[in-house]
C-alpha cells in the first residue's frame, strides 16, 4: 500500500442528477498522481458530465476531492462557435502572460505558421493542438482532456496523444481523458475507467484488448462499488 | 449642430464598440427590440415634463434585469424574451406617448440637443467602452467554450447582466439620434460590416466602433444639409458602409 500522500484524486459516491435524471450513479474512484487514466463508455454514459464535476462546474452529490496542490487544466470536446474572429495569439494571451511561441512550440505547432491564423480556420487536428496550448499555458499539473469525436484523422490523433504523452512525462502531469478509441486507451493510458452511469470497470488499460472486458464496457451496464481504487489494484 | 456631432461620435463610438459583441452573441436583434422597451419611459418622461432619456434608461435598466433573471430561470435565449417583451412595451408606449410627439420620439431629432445631452452622452460614452472593454475577453471567452470560461472562474451569469445593462445604456444614449425605432441598427450594422473584413478581434472591434462613428458623423451631417430627420440617413450611411465593405470583399478577397 503506497502512501496517501501519492493520490492526486479521490472520488466518493458520486452522483450527479440533471433535470431529474440520474447521469451519473454512486461513483467511487482515486488515482495517483501521474498516471493517464482513460474514461471510456458508451455515447450519453456520463463522461462528460464527470469532467464537468471534476471542474466543479455544475452541482453533484457525494464527494470529490484534489489531494494537495492542484492546478487544472482543461481541452473541451469541442467549441461552442468557431466563427469568433480570433486569432490564435489573441485566445492565447487570454491566459495572462504566457510565453505564447514557447507554449505552441510545446504541442508540436509552428508558432511562425498559426499565429495570426483565426480559430475558425485550424484544421481539427491544429485547433486540438491550440486548445492543449490554452491548457497547458499556466502549467496545470492535472490535465482533463475530453477527446473530440470528429474533426481529427487517426493519423494526428496518434500524433496528438503522442504529444501529450511526451508533455505529461516532461512535466509530471496527471491526465485524465476521454476517448472512445480502445486502441488510443491501450497505447496511450495507464488505467482505465468504464462509466455507463455508474462504474462497470476499473482496471489496467492493457486489460481492454480483452473480449470479455469489453462486453463489460459496452454491455449492458453491471455496475461495480469499489471502496478503494489505487494503482492499477482496486480495494474492494 | 456641434452637439449633435458631439452625441454622433460618442454614440457611433460606443454602439459600434458593444455591438461587436451582439452581433457575436447572435444578439443583434435583440438591441433592436430593447429600444422599444424605451418607449413607455420616454413617455412617462414627457408626461410629468423630466428628462425622457432618464425615463428611457429606467425603463430599459429594468426590463434587461427582468430579462436576465428570465433568461436564468426559463433557459429561453435573449432573442426570444425581448421578443416577448418588447412588444408589450411598445404597445404601451404608443398609447402613453402624446400624439404630437410620437413621430420624435420613434423617429428622434437630434437637433433639439443641448450641452447636458451631449455631456450625458460622452459620460455614458466613455463608461460603456471602459467597462465593454473589461468583460469583452470574459464575454468572447464564454462564447467560445462556456466550459473554458468556467474553468476560469468567469462567472458567465454575472458578465451577462453587466452586459445587458451596458447595452441598454447605450441604445438610451442611441435614441438621442435615431429615435427608439432605428436605433437598433447602430449597435448591428456597424459590427457586421467589421465582421466581414476582419480576422481577428482587436480589427474587429477597432472597425466596428469605427464604422458606427463614421455612420452617426455622417447621417448627422447630411441631416444638417438636406434638412431632414438624421436617423434614416445614419441607417443610409451605414448601409452604404457595408454594402461598401461587401464589394472590397467581393471584389478585392480582402480580409484585415
Amino acid at each position: 500500500m503506497e502512501a496517501p500522500g501519492d493520490y492526486i484524486l479521490k472520488v466518493t459516491k458520486l452522483s450527479i442528477e440533471i433535470a431529474n435524471q440520474k447521469i451519473v450513479d454512486n461513483l467511487s474512484f482515486a488515482i495517483k498522481k501521474g498516471i493517464t487514466l482513460a474514461i471510456v463508455g458508451p455515447n450519453a454514459a456520463g463522461k462528460t458530465t464527470l469532467f464537468r464535476a471534476l471542474l466543479n462546474l455544475i452541482p453533484y452529490g457525494g464527494h470529490i476531492e484534489w489531494i494537495g496542490e492542484v492546478k487544472i487544466g482543461y481541452v473541451p470536446q469541442t467549441l461552442s462557435a468557431r466563427d469568433i474572429p480570433i486569432s490564435v495569439k489573441e485566445f492565447l494571451s487570454f491566459k495572462n502572460g504566457p510565453d505564447i511561441d514557447q507554449v505552441l512550440a510545446s504541442v508540436g505547432l509552428n508558432p511562425g505558421a498559426v499565429l495570426n491564423k483565426s480559430l475558425g480556420t485550424l484544421s481539427g487536428g491544429q485547433l486540438r493542438r491550440v486548445l492543449i496550448a490554452w491548457a497547458i499555458a499556466d502549467k496545470p499539473n492535472v490535465l482533463l482532456f475530453d477527446e473530440p469525436t470528429t474533426g481529427v484523422d487517426s493519423d494526428s490523433e496518434e500524433a496528438i496523444y503522442g504529444m501529450l504523452r511526451r508533455l505529461t512525462a516532461k512535466e509530471n502531469i496527471t491526465l485524465i481523458l476521454i476517448s472512445h478509441d480502445l486502441h488510443i486507451i491501450r497505447e496511450y493510458s495507464d488505467y482505465v475507467l468504464a462509466l455507463n452511469k455508474c462504474m462497470v470497470f476499473f482496471g489496467e488499460s492493457k486489460e481492454v484488448a480483452n473480449p470479455a472486458i469489453q462486453k463489460l464496457i459496452y454491455g449492458e451496464p453491471v455496475c461495480r462499488v469499489y471502496g478503494e481504487a489505487h494503482g492499477g489494484t482496486i480495494g474492494l | 449642430m456641434v452637439y449633435s456631432l458631439v452625441v454622433g461620435v460618442a454614440v457611433g463610438l460606443s454602439a459600434g464598440y458593444i455591438g461587436s459583441i451582439m452581433v457575436l452573441e447572435k444578439m443583434a436583434l435583440v438591441g433592436d427590440a430593447l429600444s422599444h422597451v424605451a418607449l413607455p419611459g420616454i413617455a412617462i418622461g414627457l408626461l410629468l415634463n423630466f428628462n425622457p432619456f432618464v425615463g428611457a434608461f429606467a425603463f430599459l435598466f429594468i426590463s434587461a434585469v427582468i430579462i436576465w433573471q428570465l433568461q436564468r430561470v426559463t433557459k429561453l435565449s435573449f432573442e426570444t424574451l425581448v421578443g416577448a417583451v418588447f412588444t408589450l412595451a411598445l404597445a404601451i408606449g404608443i398609447l402613453l406617448v402624446p400624439q404630437t410627439d410620437l413621430l420624435e420620439v420613434l423617429f428622434g431629432d437630434i437637433t433639439k440637443v443641448d450641452l447636458i445631452d451631449a455631456m450625458a452622452a460622452i459620460v455614458v460614452s466613455i463608461a460603456v467602452i471602459v467597462l465593454t472593454r473589461a468583460i469583452y475577453r470574459k464575454i468572447v471567452l464564454s462564447l467560445i467554450s462556456e466550459e473554458l470560461a468556467a474553468s476560469k472562474g468567469i462567472n458567465v451569469a454575472r458578465t451577462n447582466l453587466l452586459f445587458l445593462l451596458l447595452v441598454s445604456l447605450t441604445v438610451a444614449i442611441g435614441i438621442m439620434i435615431t429615435g427608439t425605432l432605428l436605433v437598433g441598427f447602430l449597435v448591428v450594422t456597424p459590427a457586421a460590416a467589421a465582421r466581414i473584413v476582419s480576422g481577428n478581434l482587436s480589427r474587429y472591434v477597432k472597425l466596428s466602433a469605427a464604422f458606427g462613428v463614421i455612420a452617426s458623423v455622417a447621417g448627422i451631417l447630411l441631416s444638417d444639409i438636406f434638412n431632414i430627420l438624421p436617423g434614416p440617413l445614419v441607417v443610409f450611411s451605414g448601409v452604404a458602409i457595408f454594402a461598401a465593405v461587401i464589394i472590397v470583399r467581393w471584389r478585392m478577397k480582402f480580409t484585415f
